[in-house]
């Protein structure tokens, strides 16, 4: 385990994907210093205005905003649009920074609890095989005939708006390339000497799975879990920009992509006129993902041990 | 010498052959066909053969890690062939097994301490972490490794190292009777010689009974008291190790003697040398399973399967002229 966390570090690209993920560890514990919520729901992306045309960086919170909380007693301690507005004077700067808590939340509990079930299924099919092999395989291959967005957006569109929903709909078709990882290297690993040795010490099943298949099947689904936090955030961005995601206004990313849609060319005469409403947000999808990918990528080349020792 | 720890019963153990889409068993490896025999208490017996001609399965069948097809598995009385799984767990901490292969029978990821107690804690043979831990340390000193590198994983000790790791951990439960499966074959031969006496030691120091499985006679000649013929699933001749290597009755047994290297050059015997190769167990030869490659083989041998026959007392053989 040292190991791996010397070669993490000292490996250029995973250092960069490591500081990265540290700046938005950072971003996400101190959002409410970088950008003091003004209401008590703090994932409500407050507006600097009432205009429907996006506002340019450095805009100012509009004085009837003002008043309105003025007026609620509420003491306005963030009062400009950093980043400019997005679509309704939805402050972008407010919605990336909040918005980096909704994507961590997204992308590590989808993940998780896909990695769990996959490691539930994937195990027990592996280990017992025969009938229950069977049906739990064929149930993975239901799962897998869908694609992956189109199944992901029904779902959401089922259940309803919500964040809650869209990771309902994550999990729901995200569990399978987990559960055929972990079987297979079960099937492999289970027929290794000290498994039977397990057996013979009298070891019940149940334990053999968890303290000896595990253990020693567990880092591919780790590499795997990792690259793939990045794409749920961008699969959750995509849901929301569709749509059927965060409801309006929410912190979230995909929510601010979403919100530059009508703007992205700009208006008649004045191409990328609007240029900060895609940039911002797109920029921060885009460092998330590549940072979660380097990370993945460099502790692939670390733990598969066909690649071992040509880092 | 009297009672029969063990008892086998015409035990069986057929392994399907399947092909196609659809899975379908075309056919059987006969790995074990139909052997008895009995262990004593307090003996070691070896089972010899070639590769491929069920040793291993035996014991693995014997040990219930491999269902038997057929047959009885009489431990202390009890048939193990019949109880349920959850009985046999708790059997278990009355038979244990070596393996061959000292590189992939210990944990990569475990601590030797860890692999060592994994027994205990399963059979809740101490009550706290700290006394297990304590009796891990003096298994580890009794079979010659230091206690103090109880903390280490595996891939620090050398193979023989972790053939004594894996003899602790048999230790462990305190068993009555431990399969070697080919125990020392896969160690070096200086090795080999400290891994047999450090078994012959605690035999006599915790009263343990041997089924020693190798390939190697000489070997077998130093460590067992009775020895055991398999070929093609089928056991071929059962006799004391003198009576054994003294007057060989069985053709294969003869054939597998000669080729014992004798380690003085000017030492001139005869060497049998078998013709052909092992039939497959999937498909045996009719009659005898070993007359395509016995010299001595007539007309019977293709059609009749010899019984295995008590010749002289202890002494069993399986051939249509052994009494000759």
């Amino acid at each position: 385990m040292n190991r791996t966390l010397k070669k993490l570090f000292s490996n250029t690209a995973s250092l960069i994907g490591i500081i990265l993920l540290f700046i938005f560890v950072i971003i996400a514990l101190f959002a409410p210093l970088i950008a003091p919520p003004l209401t008590d729901d703090s994932y409500q992306i407050p507006r600097m205005s009432w205009e429907v045309n996006p506002q340019p960086p450095g805009f100012p919170m509009s004085e009837d905003i003002r008043a309105i909380y003025d007026y609620m007693g509420v003491e306005v301690r963030y009062d400009k649009a950093i980043f400019g507005t997005a679509e309704g004077g939805y402050d972008i700067f407010y919605g990336l920074i909040w918005g980096t808590r909704t994507a961590f939340r997204v992308g590590l509990i989808t993940v998780i609890i896909s990695v769990l079930i996959g490691i539930l299924v994937g195990s027990f099919s592996g280990y017992f095989g025969g009938w229950l092999d069977e049906i739990l395989m064929r149930i993975t291959d239901i799962f897998l005939s869908f694609p992956f967005l189109v199944a992901a957006m029904v779902l959401t569109t089922i259940l309803g708006r919500g964040l809650d929903k869209v990771m309902i709909a994550l999990i729901a078709f995200g569990w399978m390339g987990y559960a055929r990882l972990i079987r297979g290297s079960i099937l492999a690993t289970k027929e290794e000497t000290y498994v039977t040795a397990a057996k013979a010490l009298g070891v019940k099943d149940v334990k053999i799975i968890g303290k000896h298949l595990l253990p020693n099947t567990i880092f591919p689904v780790m590499v795997q879990a990792t690259m793939n936090i990045g794409s749920m955030v961008i699969t959750a961005a995509a849901l929301s920009f569709l749509g059927v995601g965060a409801p309006v206004g929410y912190a979230d990313w995909g929510q601010m992509v979403s919100f530059a849609r009508n703007w992205i060319i700009g208006a008649p005469g004045h191409a990328g006129q609007y240029w900060y409403t895609v940039f911002y947000p797109g920029i921060f999808i885009v460092l998330f993902v590549l940072a979660w990918n380097l990370v993945g990528d460099t502790l692939r080349d670390i733990l598969d041990p066909r690649l071992r020792g040509e880092l | 010498m009297t009672e029969a720890l063990l008892q086998v019963k015409n035990l069986v153990k057929f392994f399907p052959i399947k092909r196609g889409v659809f899975r379908k068993t075309v056919g059987w490896i006969k790995a074990v066909d139909d052997i008895s025999f009995e262990v004593y208490k307090g003996e070691t017996v070896g089972l010899v053969g070639e590769s491929g001609c069920g040793k291993t399965t035996t014991a693995l069948t014997i040990l219930r890690l491999e269902e038997p097809l057929k047959g009885q598995i009489i431990f202390e009385g009890k048939d193990l062939s019949k109880i349920k799984k959850s009985e046999m767990r708790k059997e278990r901490k009355n038979m244990q097994i070596i393996f061959q292969d000292p590189y992939s029978s210990l944990d990569p990821r475990m601590k030797v301490k860890d692999i060592i107690a994994e027994g205990m804690l399963t059979h809740n043979l101490f009550k706290n972490t700290r006394e297990r831990y304590k009796r891990v340390g003096e298994l580890l000193e009794r079979v010659g490794i230091p206690a103090e590198y109880m903390d280490r994983f595996s891939h620090e000790f050398s193979g023989g190292q972790r053939q004594r790791i894996g003899i602790a951990r048999a230790l462990a439960l305190e068993p009555k009777i431990i399969m070697c499966d080919e125990a020392v074959s896969a160690l070096d031969v200086s090795i080999r010689s400290q891994i047999i006496n450090l078994l012959k030691d605690l035999q006599e120091e915790y009263n343990l009974t041997y089924l020693f499985i190798a390939h190697d006679l000489s070997v077998i000649k130093y460590i067992s008291d009775r020895v055991i013929v398999m070929y093609l699933g089928k056991i071929i001749e059962i006799a004391d190790k003198r009576e054994f290597f003294s007057n060989t009755l069985h053709p294969y047994a003869q054939a597998l003697i000669s080729a014992v290297p004798v380690p003085n050059p000017d030492y001139k015997k005869e060497r049998i040398i078998l013709s052909g190769d092992v039939p497959s167990p999937a498909d045996p030869p009719a009659g005898c399973r070993f007359h395509p490659r016995c010299a001595k083989a007539r007309k019977i041998c293709a059609e009749v399967e010899p019984e295995l026959k008590e010749v002289k007392e202890g002494h069993f053989c399986a051939c249509h002229f052994c009494a000759e």
